[in-house]
């Protein structure tokens, strides 16, 4: 007789993106519909909560008929619910939480709560198996962080960002630059045209922490826009791209690997939405060459680099084997986080 | 009613703003003022300080409000950036300035319409011959925070 199928039906509602996913086994997706609102958006330069919700409300029961559909199984097929809980913005959060609460008592399924970190991570088990112990580098809009995971499911941060995230300052100084929410993309195309003429600050760089600040380049960055525009004149679009985005990655990457060295890491995933930055694949790719390192540097399919259902599913999987289920009450956490290390110091 | 404040560095900014940790109390509304890279994140570092909270402040401009509860009165920061065209209705703003910490709000002017009629205003400029100097602007709106303006200027001044 043939064994169950596990199937987790996913859902992501933090930010953007509206998003229903269904998993087999943790490894295999068989749908992962996404649903973007990044256009609506664009117009007003970044997310906006009440739009975002009411986008969420209208898509969310379409995305998961069409996740159900593509993916060929019924609701008696499932094993369970998952969801993100956090982080991200209430009203957006909220609607996926909603969403699958329903669904779970409807169908009398197991509700899998999820951080939407680890689903970033976890996107990477969908390119192979994930070893441990691992570290991540996540980088997005909101988070810049080294976790190390000692175990499945386990993760602790080691290194944060004090002050702005990667994303958060590739949008900022792209605003500068006339370049529209989000900028990252555009940002990496025109560095790959220019030259680290300008030479900013790295910041924190050879200092004994693990952390990462990104506050004083975007202030080095504007300040430089700023003096060439009182005295009339015009710099170079790509070289200003090209000397941020040197900036940003010497940072990350001579700390990430340097970590990596200290903890004897084998597998490093890197994860969010500055995980799709050519430059960054670019430069861990040549530095692992160039050093002769013992470190298999693990990137999410492009695809799944930003927010998605399949992400959630993966991390789900796990949870599904602790165990870990969350009762109807259910509520969205827009601050949750990972937990320090012990050895962390703020 | 209010005073001025040069400030020669980070630093500087951080220190002015400790001095307001001990100052403020639960419900309290404080408006941050001025443009990218004007040193309002830096600021809320200092304030956060001053009311004992030992975390990073990290930007709020992505997740839009942070709180932080392990100071002497909760912390809110929150960001408007992001909300130029439309406001935040259902952010439940209301609900933090009526709370029982004190709620510091950068790009407060998209969102005008939901701003309680008195709070303590911080404008914060950059030195045109300077980059690391800055100029804050303290303004009281209202006799609770005129008080507070005047009590801050008092602590800055021993």
């Amino acid at each position: 007789m043939e064994s169950k199928r596990e199937l987790i039906l996913a859902f992501e509602s933090s930010c953007d993106e509206t998003s229903v996913a269904v998993i087999e086994d943790g490894t295999k997706i068989l749908s992962n519909i996404i649903a973007t609102q990044i256009n609506s958006h664009k117009r007003f330069g970044g997310v906006v909560p009440e739009v975002a919700s009411r986008h969420h409300v209208e898509y969310v029961t379409r995305c998961t008929e069409d996740a159900m559909k593509a993916a060929n199984v019924t609701y008696d097929d499932l094993t369970a619910v998952a969801v993100t809980y956090g982080p991200g913005l209430v009203g957006s959060l909220l609607i996926g939480v909603t969403a699958a609460k329903t669904i779970a008592y409807a169908h009398h399924l197991p509700l899998i709560p999820v951080n939407h970190m680890a689903g970033h991570i976890y996107a990477a088990r969908y390119v192979k198996p994930l070893e441990y112990p691992l570290l991540a580098l996540l980088v997005s809009g909101g988070h810049t962080e080294l976790v190390y995971m000692k175990a499945a499911g386990e993760f602790e941060i080691i290194g944060d960002t004090r002050d702005d995230a990667a994303g958060e300052a590739y949008d900022k100084i792209g605003r500068v630059l006339g370049i529209p929410y989000p900028a990252g993309k555009e940002v990496d195309r025109l560095a790959h045209l220019g030259h680290d003429t300008f030479n900013f600050p790295r910041a924190m760089i050879h200092e004994d922490n693990d952390d990462f600040s990104f506050s004083g380049l975007k202030s080095a960055f504007i300040n430089t826009v700023h003096h060439a525009d009182q005295i009339g004149e015009k710099l170079s679009r790509e070289d200003l791209a090209a000397s941020f985005q040197a900036a940003v990655i010497d940072v990350l990457v001579t700390k990430t690997i340097r970590v990596a060295k200290r903890l004897g890491i084998k597998q490093l995933v890197v994860a969010g939405g500055v995980a799709a930055n050519q430059g960054l694949r670019e430069r861990l790719a040549q530095v692992v060459k160039d050093e002769h390192l013992d470190l298999d540097v693990v990137f999410p399919p492009l695809r799944l680099c930003g927010d998605n259902g399949a992400m959630v599913g993966a991390a789900a999987h796990i949870e599904l084997q602790k165990k870990h289920f969350a009762g109807l009450d259910l509520n969205a956490d827009p601050s949750l986080e990972f937990a320090y290390a012990a050895t962390y110091q703020p | 009613m209010g005073f001025t404040k040069k400030l020669t560095n980070d630093q500087a900014t951080i220190a002015f703003g400790k001095e307001l940790g001990p100052l403020v109390q639960p419900g309290d509304v404080i408006l941050l003022d001025g443009d990218l890279g004007a040193g309002k994140t830096t600021f809320t570092k200092g304030l956060a300080q001053g009311l004992g909270i030992k975390r990073h402040i990290k930007s709020p401009t992505f997740t839009l409000i942070r709180e932080y509860q392990e100071g002497r009165i909760p912390l809110y920061h929150m960001d408007m950036y992001r909300l130029e065209q439309t406001g935040a209705a259902d952010l439940g703003l209301e609900e933090y300035f009526d709370g029982d910490g004190v709620s510091v709000i950068e790009w407060s002017q998209f969102v005008k319409d939901l701003l309680p009629d008195d709070y303590l205003m911080v404008h914060l400029e950059k030195d045109p011959d300077d980059d690391n100097r800055r100029m804050l602007t303290i303004e009281g709106k209202g006799p609770h925070y005129q008080k507070l303006a005047q009590e801050w200027e008092e602590a800055d001044g021993k």
